[in-house]
């Protein structure tokens, strides 16, 4: 990997993983390799998820109920870690989903008004 | 732990599966497997972390890292045994001393006291609450009346703290002395101490007339009737007069410990307040506030109340008990204390700090020293907070072994303090390791942990990997860093010591003034024993005690003997005593204290006599009536005149004529001023308080018991097995308080003193290891081993020298706030604050002067070739 395209990709917003991989997992289950590969190309190889942050976040979701696990063999006949949103976790993103729209859009004001207002 | 393997191999599994798959697509672009794989690792990271992260999302690894780092820490403390054993023994010093004073301040300051509701008993003092005995004691008939109207109080029982002479037990061999209380029959219900075996006293066993009864106290039950419970409802002979036993009290009431300390009883025996209705004062009371009702409300009664009853009753004597005072009983019994305990227990409390910079600085070195393992640990994907853990473990379970140890020696030291009957201090007898100091425990071995434990650990894991891992150490940043914060440790090290140090020496000094008071008697080589006599008619007591004095002042060895009914510093009792024909303002303190003697009391006890003769045997019952007075009532009564052929009224029998004035006698406590005292014949008085004969010698004291006690056996076959009790244990006793606490803070500042010297020790001496190198280039520069020497040594001194500088400071602080427990020191004495800087300048220069030597001996070639 070249050093100029991890410089392109965006570090993510605390508290935004969550949301990532649960809306990643509404597509199907998928392995923790799955996830990561799935969040660079859904997002044009800008973001970038770490393992030191996803495993984690896979094991604390796991532990929260918000997915489910289950060894199974994958496309290529590897043996894979699958992981699937569960009920709660479908309800979780839903919330998640809502207070990010709200944080964006009320930062976007403070940012589009800050010009006039000064 | 076994509970995860299973859990943790899944998560190496998912991580591989990962890799493969990572690997697999960059295969399927057409890389090389080898280069796949390589790339896969690289994007993946520090595998050992990402898999150590995700692990403590399971929660439970908190335990498992934990049970990891015991493990660990075990296997590098046994590489490191003599570290350990330091550390453990320095720190079981510290929490060892933190548990004995905690134990001594909760069973004095916190604990409630051993009775029932105890905060609802109170403590009812006449005179104010100060002065001898008989102004704090109440007349029968006042008792009476304060019981019928008060409102405050559902009980009010009182105890007669006159020192009564003990009891005489026989039909157990020999006549054996017993030790014995007189209580209201309602006394021990009052306090709420139930028998343990047998039944408490009855309303009517008290009165006149009424058979005689006792309790024995739990210790008198075992030692004496080894413990048999027939003996209940069993009768004993006491003064020839049968008793019976009702039966026996509960181990854990200790009267003397509450209300006479220092002192043992053996039993307690039933009086009624009938029978010494013109005894005048003589009750001590305690009452049992009715519910709801505070200290502060029965005071503001009871100071209407009194002056009340003693306007309507026209009652005399009745002086000292207008000014009543009303303390919580655990007030009246450990408020005294109080503030010694404190200054003890911030005194451990400084100990345990300086163990602490101590430790701290220990760790420090070692940590230097294991830089390279934490890096390694680090590079091996440990996070820092890892590591500070596995420091903190370390600390932890070195706090832990130390606080084991401590508690055992804690242990031991508070057994044996509780065993010290003698030391006039309430409750010791009480004291114990408890669940509280097993809490305490716990607790000062958890704060030290974190406080000797932080600082290094924060440090260590805070050192830059690369450097560390490239460098040797030698004369780096980190390593002058490190220095810096050891050198500070040592210097709040010192001027700990410093405080503590200063303290002790006043307290020393104190005490040393105390002991130099010039007692007005000379108390060694003499002692006191306790005889009976037959004596049916007051001639004849004369006549008897003449004999006998005569015939003990002829034993070979006896230097002179006499009889009195009291000694100084122990318990007295006054009467009241004016001039004749002088008026005085209505509220005059006529209080004096007595003491009935016989001719040569004042040679045998070592007393001068100033100005008159000393009594006679002559001096007959039906003659003139004759006193003596110390010069405090000279001053008082006859100021400015020659009372020598002066007429006293109020003591004794009408009018007494002063026959001569001797030097003051303390009589409650050594530090007080002395106060009037009168002295009179036994001759011509039959109010004894207790009957002692004093005995001075030039021979031990111990070889001329037998002689003596066959004397007395030959006068009075039922004289008692008794022992001689030395004056200076007398003296000892009094001042047995501030030796207790001034030995105390001693041994704590020589503690501290030790461990502030190992900490410079410990610093200059790594500091010359370290510098090795440094050293040995500079001596092939040219620098002389003296100069090397002086060079270390000045630094040694620079550190003591700021921390004596602080601790100075801190100490003038310190000293104003103990100031009251001084005596005839000036919290600013110079001696003292000298005397410790020049001590510790010394132990700072030996300190020093170990690893200078050392240092000056490198030899320069050999340290240049070293690594």
């Amino acid at each position: 990997m070249a050093k100029s395209a991890y410089q392109n990709r965006i570090e993510l917003v605390q508290g935004t993983l969550d949301m990532l991989v649960l809306k990643t997992l509404q597509w199907g289950e998928q392995h923790g390799y799955g996830i990561s590969q799935a969040i660079r190309v859904s997002s044009n190889e800008v973001l970038q998820v770490e393992t030191g942050s996803l495993y984690p976040a896979l094991h604390r979701l796991e532990r929260a109920g918000w997915v489910s696990a289950e060894w199974k063999k994958s496309d290529a006949n590897q043996r894979a870690k699958f992981y699937k949103i569960t009920m709660l976790g479908k309800k979780h993103l839903a919330n998640d989903y809502e207070r990010w729209g709200k944080m964006v859009a009320t930062i976007e004001a403070i940012m589009s008004a800050k010009e006039s207002a000064l | 732990m076994s509970l995860f393997d299973g859990r943790k191999k899944e998560l190496n599994e998912e991580i591989e599966s990962h890799l493969r798959m990572a690997a697999a697509d960059r295969v399927a672009a057409g890389a090389t497997p080898e280069d796949a794989r390589r790339d896969a690792m690289r994007e993946f990271g520090n595998v050992p972390l990402v898999a150590d992260v995700t692990r403590e999302r399971w929660g439970w690894l908190r335990m498992e890292n934990l049970m990891q780092d015991l493990r660990y820490t075990w296997r590098t403390l046994k590489r490191e045994r003599s570290f350990a054993a330091v550390a453990i023994l320095i720190l079981a010093l510290g929490i060892g001393a933190n548990v004995v004073v905690f134990s001594v301040v909760n069973t004095v300051l916190l604990r409630p006291l051993p009775f029932d509701h105890s905060q609802e008993l109170a403590w009812i003092a006449g005179g104010g609450g100060v002065g001898g005995l008989s102004d704090v004691t109440y007349r029968t008939d006042s008792y009476e009346a304060f019981r019928d109207h008060n409102q405050s109080f559902r009980a009010v029982a009182g105890f007669v703290p006159f020192r009564a002479p003990d009891f005489k037990l026989t039909g157990y061999g020999e006549p054996k002395p017993v030790a014995g209380v007189w209580v209201m029959a309602d006394f021990l219900q009052t306090l709420g101490i139930q028998p343990m075996l047998g039944r408490d006293f009855t309303a009517q066993e008290a009165l006149p007339g009424s058979a005689s009864v006792a309790l024995l106290t739990y210790p008198y039950w075992k030692t004496q009737f080894h413990g048999d419970q027939s003996i209940v409802g069993r009768s004993i002979t006491l003064d020839n007069m049968p008793v019976t036993v009702v039966g026996v009290l509960p181990p854990s009431f200790d009267f003397g410990s509450v209300f006479a300390p220092g002192t043992k009883t053996d039993l307690v025996r039933a009086i009624h307040p009938y029978d010494v209705r013109n005894y005048g004062h003589m009750f001590s009371l305690v009452g049992r506030l009715k519910p709801g009702v505070t200290p502060a409300q029965a005071q503001a009664e009871v100071s209407v109340l009194f002056p009340q009853m003693r306007d309507a009753l026209k009652t005399q004597n009745w002086a000292s008990d207008a000014n009543t005072v009303i303390t919580g009983l655990k007030e009246h019994v450990s408020g005294e204390l109080r503030r010694s305990l404190i200054v003890l227990w911030c005194a451990v409390g400084m100990i345990l700090l300086i163990v602490c910079v101590n430790l701290s600085n220990l760790l420090m070195a070692r940590a230097a020293g294991r830089s390279k393992e934490f890096a390694m640990r680090t590079a091996l994907g440990a996070g820092r907070g890892r590591i500070v853990r596995q420091l903190l473990t370390e600390s932890l379970l070195l706090s832990s072994a130390g606080a084991l140890l401590g508690l055992g020696l804690a242990f031991a030291a508070v057994m044996y303090l509780a065993h010290q009957g003698s030391l006039a201090l309430p409750l010791l007898s009480e004291v114990r390791i408890d669940t509280a100091s097993l809490l305490w425990t716990l607790a000062i071995a958890m704060v030290a942990a974190v406080l000797f434990g932080i600082v290094p650990a924060v440090r260590v894991s805070g050192i830059n990997l690369q450097e560390t891992l490239k460098d040797s150490g030698h004369g780096t940043s980190a390593g002058r860093k490190h220095q810096r914060i050891r050198s500070t440790l040592v210097v709040s090290e010192i001027a700990l010591a410093c405080v503590l140090l200063v303290g002790a020496g006043l307290l020393l000094r104190s005490f040393l003034k105390v002991m130099d008071v010039d007692l007005g008697f000379q108390p060694s080589h003499t002692a006191a024993l306790p005889i009976t006599f037959n004596a049916t008619t007051d001639e004849q007591r004369g006549e008897v005690l003449h004999e006998m004095v005569r015939r003990v002042g002829d034993l070979p060895g006896v230097e002179a003997t006499a009889f009195t009914d009291s000694l100084p510093l122990d318990r007295n009792r006054s009467w009241g005593l004016q001039a004749k024909g002088r008026t005085y303002p209505p509220d005059w303190n006529n209080d004096i204290y007595v003491s009935v003697v016989s001719p040569g009391f004042f040679r045998a006890m070592g007393i001068r006599i100033v100005a008159g003769r000393d009594f006679a045997w002559t001096d007959a019952l039906k003659g003139t009536q004759v006193i003596l007075i110390n010069e405090a009532t000279a001053k008082r009564d006859w100021p400015g005149q020659n009372p020598v052929g002066k007429i006293a009224v109020g003591v004794g029998r009408g009018e007494t004529t002063v026959i001569g004035v001797v030097a003051n006698v303390p009589e409650s406590s050594v530090e007080k001023a002395s106060t009037p005292q009168v002295y009179v014949p036994v001759t011509q008085s039959n109010d004894l308080a207790d009957q002692l004969l004093i005995v001075r010698s030039s021979l031990p004291l111990d070889s001329l018991a037998p002689s003596v006690m066959s004397t007395l056996r030959s006068m009075n076959p039922g004289q008692p097995a008794t022992t001689f009790r030395t004056l200076d244990s007398v003296v000892d006793h009094s001042t047995s308080p501030r030796r207790f606490f001034a030995v105390l803070v001693g041994i704590f500042a020589g503690l501290g003193l030790l461990l502030a010297s190992l900490g410079i020790y410990g610093v200059i001496s790594y500091a010359v290891t370290r510098q090795t190198q440094e050293i040995g280039v500079r001596m092939a520069l040219g620098a002389t081993r003296e100069r090397v020497q002086m060079g270390v040594i000045s630094r040694t001194l620079r550190m003591a020298v700021i921390g004596i500088a602080v601790g100075t400071v801190a100490s003038f602080v310190v000293a104003k706030t103990i100031s009251t427990m001084l005596f005839g020191t000036e919290p600013t004495d110079p001696v003292t604050f000298v005397g410790v800087a020049v001590l510790l300048l010394g132990v700072a220069f030996v300190a020093g002067y170990l690893p200078a030597r050392r240092a000056a001996r490198i030899d320069p070639m050999v340290a240049l070739r070293s690594e």
